[in-house]
């Protein structure tokens, strides 16, 4: 069976973000300044510990990235050399939560059922009744619905050990490599581990990691025969569907911010060096910008293209390419929206540079401006760009599920927070309630964001050594050096 | 100052000409009169004769940015654009898109009170609380009261307003039956139905305003007046309200003067979860029924309020802070 790959539009965005990424930590492990100022993000535990929730989430988002068109069996009578392609688009992520997917029951069903939710006429020894109906997928495989606390304990366990044996192993490989590097034994890098005495909290970081592979773990051994969080309406995972529902968040929260760097550090730079009409015209475009009220603004521009979107369907093939555009127009929407910002920060550390001496030196040299703005003053900016881009992570996720309320979030036929919040809204007021996509809504966005906030704090308190001022301390805590 | 304030206005009016000039361009460039028509109308055949009807009811039915017509201003004054403009400037928002259209200008006024019943005990109890909170962490820096309201302010930021409105919803309506869930009742009835969406709206956003607060007042607090203040031997209380807390009004003005035009705007997610029909709830409305007069006339309002606003708070600093001299 073959396949094609797919790159949509927000794919191809994620992965060349992943090659920048990739190649700033490169540049980074060999510039030892910056190597220490990651450093310090990384010495506060908080961050740490939300870095490695947050990677598993973007773990999440990258595997469902990689799409794919399976290619259908070839009719008979046509050339062998001709293919077909479904015209539904899959990830990875979908392949590896092919059993979840395919488990679709007829509508609700509460967390680990295995009855449905609703009532339907079932017939029971030849008489007709009103009861709840076993679930088609749903713990099938019990013979005796008595026996689902058992297999539900029995497989929890399984799953429980599976995920603390694979954070043991990650433990050890971890204190084998440090011991190595560091010319100590296996046993006591382990213990300067379990002691916290090493630079890193590295105990603190793979607690959190343990934590993680053992929900992993319980949630991987139950969704193969449960819904571990439930069923919606039309009878689909809620867990899959919060899974999915995390690239569209990255892709919303890292794309949009992407989208407004250009225009920002542009014109934002511009603003500062040249001043004059330069300075006006920038600063008038960014008052025009703000003055309009932000989702207003993003409402009017998601209307506009969705006009366009609904007067043009020749130019996508697939549903999941329509909904990709739209999802990257709403990003770059979000983008063109945001920049004034950023650029009236940088416009202000611009002008505080420029007075300094080596840029006072290389303009008398007779250095272009473009050039004194890419060598002298974006270097020395860029600080204050990274730390807006992870600030605003967290509140354009919060954003999406807003703008998905208001109507001009993605497309509908795409998992997201918003959407499932959404519905949610009025499964709230079902009698009895249905509050599982709800919770898991809930919970999956609050690990999400508070981990993205957390890690945003450590890189802001490293970055920028003022705002690490207002940072609370306990007394006698230990010392951040 | 006067000659200060006349000069903002003016700014402020090409500002108000540059959101009129985008905003134009955003709807009418994709979107023509054309297909605003067909889609009011409805249905599968539209007649030309029918797009044009629809039209000319409502002043569409020019070219949109020059009319070759014409000769001389006529050109330019001839257009959607010049029409739609100078009624926008002279506050005249016309009529909306949908089928049964109803004045705008009318319903603005008329929805406007309500948002600022809801809005305005928002802004200030807001204000109020978030200041409150702030004061008592940085009063207790240093201790286990200051790391753990730091980190109950972290994780209130990290949870969408929405689930706020919901739970709220479900808690204090369905479960205790407190409050109606939603609804809207004129004079002292009304408090009824806005007392949780207040409530709500407060702790929605305490969280993010008491973290940005609290760090305003440490960087005031880290100052050499403070010290002096302490040094003479003033009690922590009368450091923090009487000198911090005044200082840092600048600020804390200006971060919540942002938010100024949401206060008439109304909050839209609010408005529409409680069912008050402000003007947020209008705007989703609209919104959703794809009825851009109403959208339009919502940018432009939005910004006159945030230009008027921003204004505002420039005078207002000059009543904060002595120094600050207008001119």
């Amino acid at each position: 069976m073959g396949f094609r790959p797919v790159l949509l539009w927000t794919d191809a965005v994620v992965f060349a973000l992943l090659a920048v990424l990739a190649l700033y930590a490169w540049r980074v492990r060999r510039a030892p300044e910056r190597r220490a100022v990651w450093a310090k993000v990384f010495r506060d535990a908080p961050a740490l510990c939300s870095a490695v929730v947050f990677g598993a989430f973007a773990l999440v988002a990258v595997l469902d990235s990689l799409h794919f068109r399976r290619a259908l069996a070839a009719p008979a009578a046509s050339a062998p050399a001709e293919r077909f392609y479904a015209t539904r688009t899959e990830s990875l992520l979908d392949l590896l939560l092919a059993r979840p997917l395919a488990m679709r029951e007829s509508s609700y069903s509460a967390p680990l059922a295995i009855h449905g939710f609703g009532k339907e006429s079932v017939e029971v020894d030849g008489r007709v009744e009103r009861a709840h109906p076993r679930l088609q997928f749903g713990g099938a495989h019990l013979a005796d619905p008595a026996d689902r606390a058992a297999d539900l304990a029995r497989r929890a366990i399984a799953g429980l050990t599976g995920g603390l044996l694979l954070a043991a192993v990650a433990v050890v490989a971890l204190a084998g490599w440090r011991a190595r590097r560091r010319g100590l034994r296996l046993a006591a890098s382990l213990r300067e581990i379990a002691a916290d005495r090493t630079p890193l909290p590295l105990r603190a970081g793979l607690l959190t990691l343990a934590a993680l592979l053992a929900l992993a773990g319980v949630a991987v051994a139950l969704m193969g025969h449960y819904h571990v969080f439930g069923t919606d309406r039309t009878g689909n995972d809620v867990l899959v569907q919060a899974l999915k529902s995390v690239r569209t968040a990255f892709v919303i929260g890292t794309l949009s911010t992407v989208a407004t760097l250009p225009l920002a550090v542009g014109l934002g730079l511009a603003a500062g060096w040249f001043g004059g009409w330069v300075d006006e015209a920038i600063q008038y475009l960014c008052t025009v910008l703000s003055s309009i009220p932000n989702v207003l603004l993003i409402a009017a521009c998601v209307l506009m293209v969705q006009v366009f979107v609904d007067q043009n369907p020749q130019l996508f093939e697939t549903a999941a390419e329509r909904a990709d555009v739209r999802l990257a127009l709403l990003c770059l929407i979000l983008g063109l929206s945001g920049w004034p910002g950023l650029a009236r920060l940088l416009r202000g550390e611009v002008l505080k540079l420029r007075e300094l001496e080596y840029v006072q030196a290389a303009s008398a040299f007779g250095v272009g401006a473009w050039r004194i703005m890419a060598r002298h003053l974006l270097p020395n900016v860029m600080h204050l760009v990274l730390i807006t881009t992870v600030l605003d992570f967290s509140a354009l996720v919060l954003y999406e599920a807003v703008l998905s309320y208001v109507g001009v979030g993605v497309d509908p036929s795409m998992n997201s927070f918003g959407g499932m919040i959404n519905l949610a809204r009025s499964e709230m007021s079902r009698d009895p309630v249905v509050w599982w996509s709800f919770a898991a809504a809930f919970g999956f966005m609050l690990a999400l964001v508070l981990a993205a906030n957390l890690l945003a704090d450590g890189v802001r308190d490293a970055f920028d050594p003022r705002a690490a001022a207002a940072r609370p301390r306990r007394a006698g805590r230990r010392a951040l050096t | 100052m006067l000659h200060y304030i006349l000069r903002r206005l003016g700014y402020g009016l090409l500002v108000l000409l540059g959101v009129n000039l985008l905003t134009f361009a955003l709807f009418f460039t994709v979107n023509t009169p054309d297909d605003m028509a067909r889609l009011n109308i409805g249905g599968k055949r539209v007649t030309q004769e029918q797009i044009d009807k629809w039209k000319r009811e409502r002043g569409y039915d020019k070219p949109l940015m020059r009319n070759a017509a014409e000769t001389g201003t006529r050109q330019l004054t001839e257009t959607i654009f010049w029409e739609r403009s100078v009624s926008l400037f002279a506050l005249d928002f016309g009529r909306s898109d949908a089928k049964n259209s109803v004045d705008i200008g009318h319903e603005v006024a008329t929805r406007m009170g309500v948002s600022l019943q809801l809005a305005v005990p928002i802004f200030v109890l807001q204000l109020l609380a978030s200041t409150l909170f702030a004061l008592l962490l940085v009063f207790f820096r240093h201790t286990a009261i200051d790391f753990w309201g730091v980190v109950l302010c972290v994780v209130m930021l990290s949870i969408s307003s929405l689930f706020y409105i919901i739970v709220g919803q479900f808690l204090f309506s369905r479960v205790l039956a407190l409050v109606p869930i939603s609804g809207y009742a004129e004079g002292l009835d009304a408090a009824r139905f806005l007392v949780l969406p207040v409530a709500l709206s407060l702790l929605a956003r305490l969280g993010g305003e008491a973290r940005l607060y609290r760090a305003m007042f440490l960087e005031e607090a880290a100052k050499d007046y403070v010290r002096t203040a302490r040094a003479k031997g003033l009690a922590e209380h009368a450091v923090l309200l009487r000198h911090v807390l005044r200082n840092a009004l600048i600020p804390i003005l200006t971060s919540a003067g942002a938010y100024l035009p949401y206060v008439f705007l109304g909050s839209l997610v609010f408005e529409s979860f409680f069912g008050i029909p402000g003007l947020g709830a209008y705007v989703i409305d609209a919104i959703a029924g794809q009825d851009f007069a109403i959208v339009r006339t919502m940018v432009f309002l939005g910004s006159l309020l945030y230009v008027a606003s921003f204004l505002l708070i420039d005078i207002a600093y000059t009543w904060v802070d002595p120094r600050v001299r207008l001119g």
